[in-house]
């Protein structure tokens, strides 16, 4: 028993660790294979290399463009209205939530008005951003907002509902007041809803910023590509969708490690340590 | 003793029933109409270039959409997100059960599928415009290209996540692999694979709208800026009006099918928390 249970976390260990190694060097193997794939699809001439221009052309350009301040800005203006709009609907979805998810009579109430209005695609609305704001960042912060809004509103609503009774109930027979009650209670119950709820929209704010600027001619990495094409300039058009595709992996990987940061404390990163 | 009590309490009990049927209806659409109203008063009392009353949209709206253009726009565009929806979920499961299950192939694809994932769809368009140029096909293809991720990375999520015990009772039971992938592998991996669909969904209806909104002269997209470039307000906002409706319908027809293909995962989790 005893043996047992001292052999196996060296042989664990070192066989989680040459688990680990195959797997960083076959996702790389994969990586590789698709730069490959890619780079033979227009040397073969299966696509026309006017219309996909080699995964060698392409890096090289990339590289070129990590040297160009002006490839940065582009960068920056996206993230800057990713950024604010994804602020403003944190902010309100949260307030919103919270008094409505708290407030039973105001959750039934709005209840068939935000099924009808969520699945309402935000770009429908584009047109109507263009009438109010002409072609202006806050076009694209209005199609930004409502799409990311309704992320983390939904998320807010089923976190603050989801308090434990005994929990709620106890707290109130130790006659905790309503901020304390708040703080301790509600807040932590919703903070997981919350953060998933973060993770989702920051994924949809970015593909709503790039698409206002595709479609309404935003500044930012979405206009370069329009720019390019209709300038014929395919290799620039394929770069910046490479570049669009790692802001999207950046995206996804801060807001995971922000998530496991703030929820250190909560059962389902704790138990994810310990396996 | 029973008897007493129901025949004492038939009448107040109909009168509950009656409050209850009328309190639902007031909170199913008491805010909304509320909200209408509203908005119907503050545009004939301040009348606003780009927020028609109500009444105005819907008639432009049954101008618009009830006649030739339902044929003409709107059937099109639900057929090709019809079949960009149906390819992303067959081509997304097919795929997502074979990687699932072969763990060389898993580990090999992972990385570069979680980047096609991180591309935001919309910028695809371009490209495979300039590609496969502006055909139908073309539409229906960024529809898939975009909604095939939530639906290949979920059911790879789902199928790895079977539970082992089950894979080895099945395979000691000699299950062959047909019966084992729909017997165990596939119901074990459905809430993911929903999960992922409910995602792919909201992807789909913005690439059927965008891919019409880049040159293209027919589709839902197309006519919406159409009719923003030549002001024409009250049938734009009937245009989002039909979107909404659409993504409404969409989400029904979803939580329907999810209802019935999820019956025993729910059922599972009600007892748990019970």
């Amino acid at each position: 028993m005893t043996t047992a249970r001292v052999a196996p976390p060296t042989r664990m260990r070192a066989r989680r660790q040459t688990h680990r190694i195959r797997k960083v060097v076959l996702g790389v193997a994969g990586l590789l294979g698709f730069l490959a794939t890619w780079q033979l699809i227009p040397a073969l001439g299966i696509v026309d290399p006017r219309f996909l221009p080699p995964a060698s052309e392409v890096l090289a350009q990339l590289g070129h463009q990590f040297v160009d301040l002006e490839f940065w800005r582009n960068v920056g203006r996206t993230l800057t209205t990713w950024g604010i709009g994804l602020l403003i609907a944190t902010v309100a979805a949260v307030a919103l939530g919270t008094v409505v998810g708290l407030v039973p009579y105001l959750r039934r109430l709005t209840h068939t008005t935000v099924e009808f209005l969520r699945p309402i695609p935000s770009v429908a609305l584009i047109p109507l951003a263009i009438l109010l704001f002409g072609f202006q960042v806050p076009a694209a912060l209005l199609i930004v907002v409502y799409a990311s809004f309704w992320q983390v509103f939904v998320q807010v609503l089923y976190g603050v509902a989801d308090v434990d009774t005994v929990a709620r109930d106890t707290a109130r027979s130790f006659g905790l007041t309503r901020a304390e009650r708040f703080r301790e209670l509600v807040l932590p119950t919703a903070l997981p809803y919350i953060m998933t709820g973060l993770r989702l929209a920051a994924a949809v704010a970015l593909i709503l910023t790039v698409t206002a600027e595709l479609l309404i001619g935003i500044p930012g990495i979405g206009r370069v590509i329009v720019f390019a094409r209709s300038a014929g300039d395919v290799t620039t058009v394929y770069v910046y969708v490479v570049v669009a595709g790692l802001l999207g992996l950046i995206v996804n990987l801060v807001f995971r490690v922000i998530e496991r940061r703030a929820l250190f404390w909560h059962q389902s990163v704790r138990g994810e340590d310990a396996a | 003793m029973t008897a007493a009590i129901r025949t004492a309490a038939t009448p107040r009990r109909v009168a509950a029933g009656w409050r209850r049927v009328l309190e639902s209806i007031w909170f199913a659409v008491g805010f909304p109409l509320l909200l209408l109203v509203v908005w119907g008063i503050w545009a004939t009392v301040a009348p606003q270039k780009f927020f028609p009353d109500p009444v105005t949209i819907i008639r432009a709206f049954v101008d618009t959409w009830i006649g030739p253009a339902f044929v003409e726009d709107v059937l099109p565009s639900l057929a090709r997100l019809g079949v960009g929806i149906v390819l992303s979920i067959v081509v997304g499961v097919a795929a997502g059960t074979v990687i699932g299950l072969v763990r060389w192939m898993r580990e090999l694809l992972e990385p570069t599928l979680e980047f096609f994932r991180a591309i935001p769809p919309p910028v695809l368009v371009p490209i495979l415009m300039l590609i496969f140029g502006p055909q139908d096909a073309t539409r229906v293809l960024v529809i898939v290209a975009g909604a095939v991720w939530p639906v290949l990375l979920n059911t790879i999520e789902g199928v790895r996540s079977t539970d082992s015990v089950m894979t080895e009772t099945a395979r000691s039971y000699a299950l062959t692999f047909g019966e084992r992938i729909r017997f165990l592998v596939l119901p074990a991996a459905s809430p993911r694979i929903m999960a992922g669909v409910r995602q792919s969904l909201s992807v789909a209806l913005i690439l059927m709208v965008i891919s019409e909104m880049f040159n293209n002269s027919e589709g839902l997209g197309y006519r919406i800026t159409y009719f923003q470039t030549n002001y024409l307000i009250a049938q734009m906002w009937s245009g989002i009006l039909l979107l909404g409706l659409v993504g409404v319908l969409l989400a029904a027809i979803f939580g329907f099918v999810e209802r019935r293909v999820l019956a025993w995962y729910h059922g599972i989790k009600e007892v748990e928390r019970a």
